[in-house]
């Protein structure tokens, strides 16, 4: 909470000026009952028609101020609030867009946006509300408690011994409660899940019959979250009744004290009338304090969580490490690597390409492919060996400097609600040449000028409006703009026909020959012309050199690419047995 | 196009999601909504009834309490030695166990209504969803998931609190204004007369500031949906962000929108926040004339104090309901809007009942034969024209075609997801269309692009076709997919629940668990949709094997890439823009030197 606090401080003046404003608005309308009395037990017996209006306009005077110094109060409140959000936003929306992969995998997506959205909304309104109410309420409740004492001190003491008990009331219905909404959510949650299985696997629901034991399912599921609500909603329903029990019974009391006090000249009638009114403000009080605590609980948790994201340090320095003479623009020299710090996913890999030449990698789902590429960007470090750009040790370059010039597709890459523009050009300053250049070579411009304005057209977010081809082609163009001098192209053209990717071969060829490229693929034949090929299985290279090198030398590679090419047709008939025999790449 | 500067990382400013298709939008009458709406209620009749009764006496008798009190204080007196205690006694008790009573029937209604709610939201969920699973598949293919998800769990839940508070609300509000009413009437008819400066008053405010504020709350949620918009593509962009070293420039457009949104807001609460102060101003306006008119009455004793006091005490709950009116409005019309949301969900065209005389598909052998069919997604905009294929028993025939050509369009057509227009598809020499669905689409097993999966165990996914498969039938489907030894490596083997955190299945892997489930099946006729492209070669491979010894016998439509198995097809369909263009075996097809050919030379052409 302190950090979030911290927030607060730029705007203490304000803030201080606001709680005063919103103080004396709650003190003018503590006045409007007292004049209220005076008129009654004051005013009436001196029979003086004028005095009545006098006070009566004193009234009016006093309401006036009131609304406008509320209403001003508020808008500063707002105004703060807002501007503390928007502050405390944007340091969380960069320490975040600032974090090491490694660090963001542990927030999880998820998380960080719902840490983005749900909770900066909760700070904001629970800062807003707090400065509204969190005057106002404990003011009226004292204002109302001293303004009562002054009428009569007794019936004040009456009426004050039911403060506590109505506390204990909303501190045991919230104590129960809370758990219950818990459960409450987790249940829709598993609603929410339920839906989205039926609505995505509609064909397979469908296909299988099982619509009778989807019905099931949902109806168990909504059953119950039916009945956990209504348990909620009964223990939230005892607290009205209870404090209004609470709260009137008190006031009978105070009214059957006031009779004694009359009766024997020590109170007058107008004081119980003006009571009755103290009464109500004191009560509404009573439920604004009980707002702010639970508002103040949300908004504690939310800032919690803010405050986590903000304390990450930021990792991934730089480090301090001499540039050696090098031939090649990236080297791996024996790297290796795990995500968990358990098991590696890459072991004791090096190769070296220099400018202009392409490596292509292949091997099975989970055998590494992508955590190379993932070290070479530098979005996780390897705990072993080092890999070199020109020489230098990657983790030795600043991050802008490795940014520069490179161009990179990414497996379930992310495609924005932006124009098709927007989207190659990432946030980089690029000409339309330079666009159109790139999505020329990635065969994209072929349904670019299918599209309703061109490059102006407006992609859904995700890609929705694009069909799986065109979200490919899209991406590979946003790595191709900008000329890299490194290209990483992960399983780009899977759902490429061959002849979209045939010519995407070429004009990579042909137009970027400067650029060193690193191409995994499933198919040979995209990568069979490259300068060198890696096979990765398990995480280990069990194969490295050219396509005739491997044809010869790495088995498992010839299989494969025989199979691809089109000859397995008559091997499996020849060979069936040779097949089942090497099945070790399950 | 000229090469001038464009707008490098700007955003752009365009919001996207209103151009998405939402669910249909032709306004309902109002007046069939209440009419639905009060179907639902009317179902829980029996308590109903009670809890209008129980809103009805709980109101009335709460409201007594100010009339009591006041009499309680005429009965004191004014000065000391005039009270009458026997009375004040009476008026008192009579007073607390008024207020009891009520807060007692207060409590009872609450428990009511509850009551009456859960059995509604849980009638019109399953309503919703039984209409949901009993739709067409192009439903779902025209409509988002997530407006679905919306209606079902929020506006269901809209629709109710609507149904339970509001409709409750109004009810006692009506009896609040009533007997107030009636009680200033009785105590002292022309100091009403207050009323006719105050209610006009709010009446006129309420208005104005509605109709300032409605635009202005429209934006705000407006420009906040487009920064959470925003923001979630950003942390979903993270790795493109970091490689291309972007932080700054996607900072900066967060800057734009965060700014945006601010002021919005900002905007919004200048007026939103001054309703309240507003609506209390007025009643401290109404408090003041009711002071200084009672007591020049007072001065001419013509009311007494006590009288007064109630009097005010019944002002400020007449004005109550009055200045909660806009507010219960607006509700009522988010209500509304909700409701007119779920029903036309509930009332979505659904799938058209199987004929009466429909005859169940037994004993397949799998000969499927199409004979000039017309197929149109949209009316006018023909896809398929005069089609015909045949596959006979355990052939295989395999769709190929560029990307987006439309290759699913023949699955839809064969399990009767889509109808056609013109011709006739008949499997085993039946029409499908003389099928019930049911059977039909059970002829088929498949394994689709998008290996779904639901959230549950490995084993109730794979079991998920055939619920009565023994253990050892599911290990074997398994181990044919060649995932059995990955799930014996889970934590939990067979029992760990597919969709936990921490729990990590790849693409590859789950796509090889919906082909474990298709295995299990014992279905004729198989489809392949683009199945492996997920997988890498190597287990590709092997699935392959074993899917071709699995086929033996069956029927398969494979949709696929890879020319190379396809190659081995009996009838490769060629597909273009939808339609299928050549049809025929690879070398007919080579021969005839068309698309297929130019196609098949593409995947052979180098560097």
């Amino acid at each position: 909470m302190k950090k979030v606090m911290s927030y607060l401080m730029p705007y203490r003046l304000l803030l201080s000026w606001t709680l005063f404003v919103k103080f004396i608005a709650s003190i003018l309308d503590l006045f409007i009952p007292f004049i209220l009395a005076i008129i009654l037990d004051d005013i009436v017996p001196q029979k003086e028609p004028r005095l009545v209006y006098l006070w009566g306009g004193l009234m009016a005077l006093c309401a006036a101020a009131s609304v406008v110094s509320n209403i001003y109060a508020n808008r500063l409140a707002a105004t703060t609030s807002s501007r503390v959000t928007r502050s405390l936003r944007h340091d969380l929306f960069s320490r975040l867009i600032y974090l090491s992969m490694a660090q963001f995998d542990q927030v999880s997506l998820s998380s960080a946006v719902s840490r983005l959205t749900t909770d900066t909304y909760n700070i904001n309104i629970f800062l807003n509300r707090t400065q509204r109410m969190g005057v106002r309420a404990p003011i009226l409740l004292v204002g109302g408690l001293v303004m009562t004492s002054i009428l009569d001190v007794r019936m004040m003491l009456v009426l004050l011994l039911t403060v506590p008990l109505i506390g204990l009331i909303v501190y045991f219905v919230t104590k129960k409660s809370v758990p219950l909404y818990d459960k409450q959510q987790t249940v829709l949650d598993k609603l929410v899940r339920v839906l989205q299985e039926n609505i995505v696997g509609v064909r397979v629901i469908k296909a299988l019959s099982k619509t009778d034991y989807e019905k099931d399912r949902f109806d168990q599921v909504s059953g119950k979250l039916a009945d956990v609500s209504r348990q909620a909603g009964s223990v939230v329903a005892l607290s009205n009744p209870l404090s209004s029990i609470t709260l009137n019974l008190g006031l009978s009391l105070c009214v059957l004290l006031g009779a004694y006090l009359v009766n024997s000249g020590l109170s007058r009638p107008g004081s119980i009338i003006a009571f009755m009114h103290y009464f109500t403000i004191i009560s509404h009080a009573m439920f604004g304090i009980t707002r702010i605590f639970i508002m103040s609980s949300k908004g504690i948790a939310s800032a919690r969580r803010i405050e986590a994201i903000l304390e990450m340090e930021e990792e991934q320095g730089q480090i301090s490490a001499q540039p050696e003479d090098s031939p090649y623009h990236v080297a791996f020299d024996k790297v290796s690597f795990s995500y968990n710090g358990v098991e590696d996913n890459l072991r004791d890999i090096s190769f070296t390409l220099k400018q202009g030449e392409t490596l292509g990698i292949i091997g099975a789902t989970g055998s590494g492919k992508t955590t190379l590429t993932n070290l070479l960007l530098r979005l996780y470090d390897a705990q072993k060996g080092r890999i070199l750009i020109n020489g230098q040790d990657i983790r030795a370059i600043p991050r802008d400097t490795l940014a520069v010039r490179v161009g990179v597709t990414f497996q379930s890459d992310f495609i924005m609600a932006a124009t098709i523009r927007d989207n190659i050009a990432f946030f980089r300053d690029l000409t339309d040449e330079e666009i159109l250049q790139a999505a020329e070579a990635a065969q994209a411009m072929e349904f670019i000028n299918e599209k309703e304005g061109g490059l102006d057209f407006e992609v859904e977010s995700r890609g929705n409006n694009l069909s799986g081809g065109q979200k490919q082609r899209l991406l590979i163009a946003r790595a191709l703009a900008g000329k890299p001098s490194l290209l990483i192209l992960d399983d780009a053209s899977s759902a490429l026909d061959y002849r979209t990717d045939a010519s995407l071969r070429k004009a990579l060829a042909e137009g970027f020959h400067d650029t060193t490229s690193i191409i995994i693929a499933q198919r040979v034949s995209s990568i069979k012309g490259a300068h060198k090929i890696l096979m990765l299985e398990d995480g280990q290279a069990i194969g490295y050199g050219s396509h005739e090198d491997l044809m010869r030398t790495c088995p498992p590679y010839r299989e494969i690419a025989l199979t691809q090419m089109g000859a397995m047709g008559e091997m499996l008939e020849d060979e069936g047995l040779a097949l089942e025999g090497s099945a070790v790449y399950e | 196009m000229s090469n001038q500067m464009i707008r490098g990382g700007r955003w752009s400013r365009n919001d996207m999601r209103e151009a998405k298709r939402a669910l249909p939008t032709a306004r309902m009458p109002r007046r069939q909504i209440i009419q639905r709406l009060w179907r639902y209620l009317g179902r829980n009749r029996a308590l109903m009834v009670l809890a209008i009764f129980l809103t009805l006496l709980s109101s009335s008798i709460g409201l007594v309490g100010p009339r009591l009190s006041g009499l309680a204080i005429d009965a004191i007196g004014l000065t000391e030695g005039q009270a009458d205690f026997p009375k004040v006694f009476l008026y008192v008790g009579l007073m607390a166990l008024s207020y009891v009573v009520a807060a007692s029937l207060g409590y009872i209604l609450s428990r009511v209504t509850l009551r009456m709610t859960r059995n509604i939201i849980y009638r019109m969920r399953k309503d919703v969803f039984d209409k949901l699973v009993s739709l067409p598949v192009n439903f779902f293919d025209k409509y988002q998931a997530g407006e679905i998800i919306s209606v079902v769990s929020y506006d269901v839940d809209t629709v109710n609190e609507s149904l339970s508070t509001d409709f409750l609300q109004i009810l006692q509000s009506l009896v609040t204004v009533t007997v107030s009413f009636v009680m200033m009437m009785s105590i002292k008819p022309i100091l009403t007369l207050v009323f006719l400066v105050t209610i006009p008053l709010t009446a006129l405010y309420t208005r104005w500031i509605t109709g300032r504020t409605r635009p202005l709350f429209r934006k705000r949620s407006q420009k906040l949906g487009e920064l959470n918009g925003y923001m979630e593509e950003m942390m979903g962009s993270k790795r493109p962000t970091r490689a291309y070293g972007r932080e700054k420039q996607v900072i900066e457009g967060f800057d734009e929108k965060n700014e945006e949104a601010v002021v919005a807001y900002t905007t919004a609460e200048y007026y939103g926040t001054m309703i309240g102060p507003s609506v209390g101003f007025i009643n401290n306006i109404s408090l003041t004339l009711i002071s200084v008119f009672g007591a020049l009455l007072f001065l001419r004793g013509q009311v007494g104090l006590g009288s007064i006091s109630s009097f005010v005490q019944y002002s400020r709950r007449f004005s109550g309901p009055i200045n909660e009116l806009a507010s219960i409005f607006g509700e009522l019309q988010s209500a509304f809007a909700a409701a007119e949301r779920v029903f036309r969900l509930i009332d979505a065209e659904p799938e058209a009942q199987d004929a009466p005389d429909a005859t169940v598909l037994m004993d397949v052998s799998g000969d499927v034969r199409a004979e000039h069919v017309d197929f149109s997604y949209i009316e006018g905009v023909p896809v398929i024209r005069d089609f015909s294929m045949h596959a006979k028993p355990g052939a295989l025939i395999a769709i190929a075609g560029p990307t987006g050509a439309g290759k699913t369009t023949l699955v839809n057509l064969l399990m009767r997801f889509y109808d056609i227009d013109a011709g006739s598809i008949k499997v085993d020499g039946q029409d499908i269309y003389g099928l019930t669905r049911s059977s039909l689409r059970g002829a088929y097993t498949m394994v689709l692009q998008d290996s779904w999966l639901f959230y549950g165990s490995v084993y109730d996914n794979i079991a998920y076709a055939c619920e009565d498969a023994t253990p050892e039938r599911v290990e074997g489907a398994a181990r044919a997919a060649m995932i059995h030894s990955f799930i014996k490596k889970l934590p939990q083997g067979y029992d760990t629940i597919i969709g936990d955190d921490g729990v990590n299945i790849s693409k590859g892997q789950k796509q090889l668990i919906t082909i474990a489930r298709a295995m299990l099946s014992d279905a004729r006729m198989l489809i392949l949709d683009e199945a492996t492209s997920n997988v890498d070669t190597q287990t590709e491979q092997r699935i392959q094997q074993a899917m071709r010894q699995l086929m033996a016998g069956r029927t398969a439509f494979v949709i696929a890439h890879r020319l190379s198995t396809i190659k081995s097809a009996d009838t490769i369909l060629v597909v273009r823009d939808g339609n299928i263009v050549e049809q025929g075996k690879h070398e007919d097809l080579m021969a005839q030197q068309g698309y297929y050919a130019s196609l098949y030379h593409a995947q052979f052409e180098s560097y």
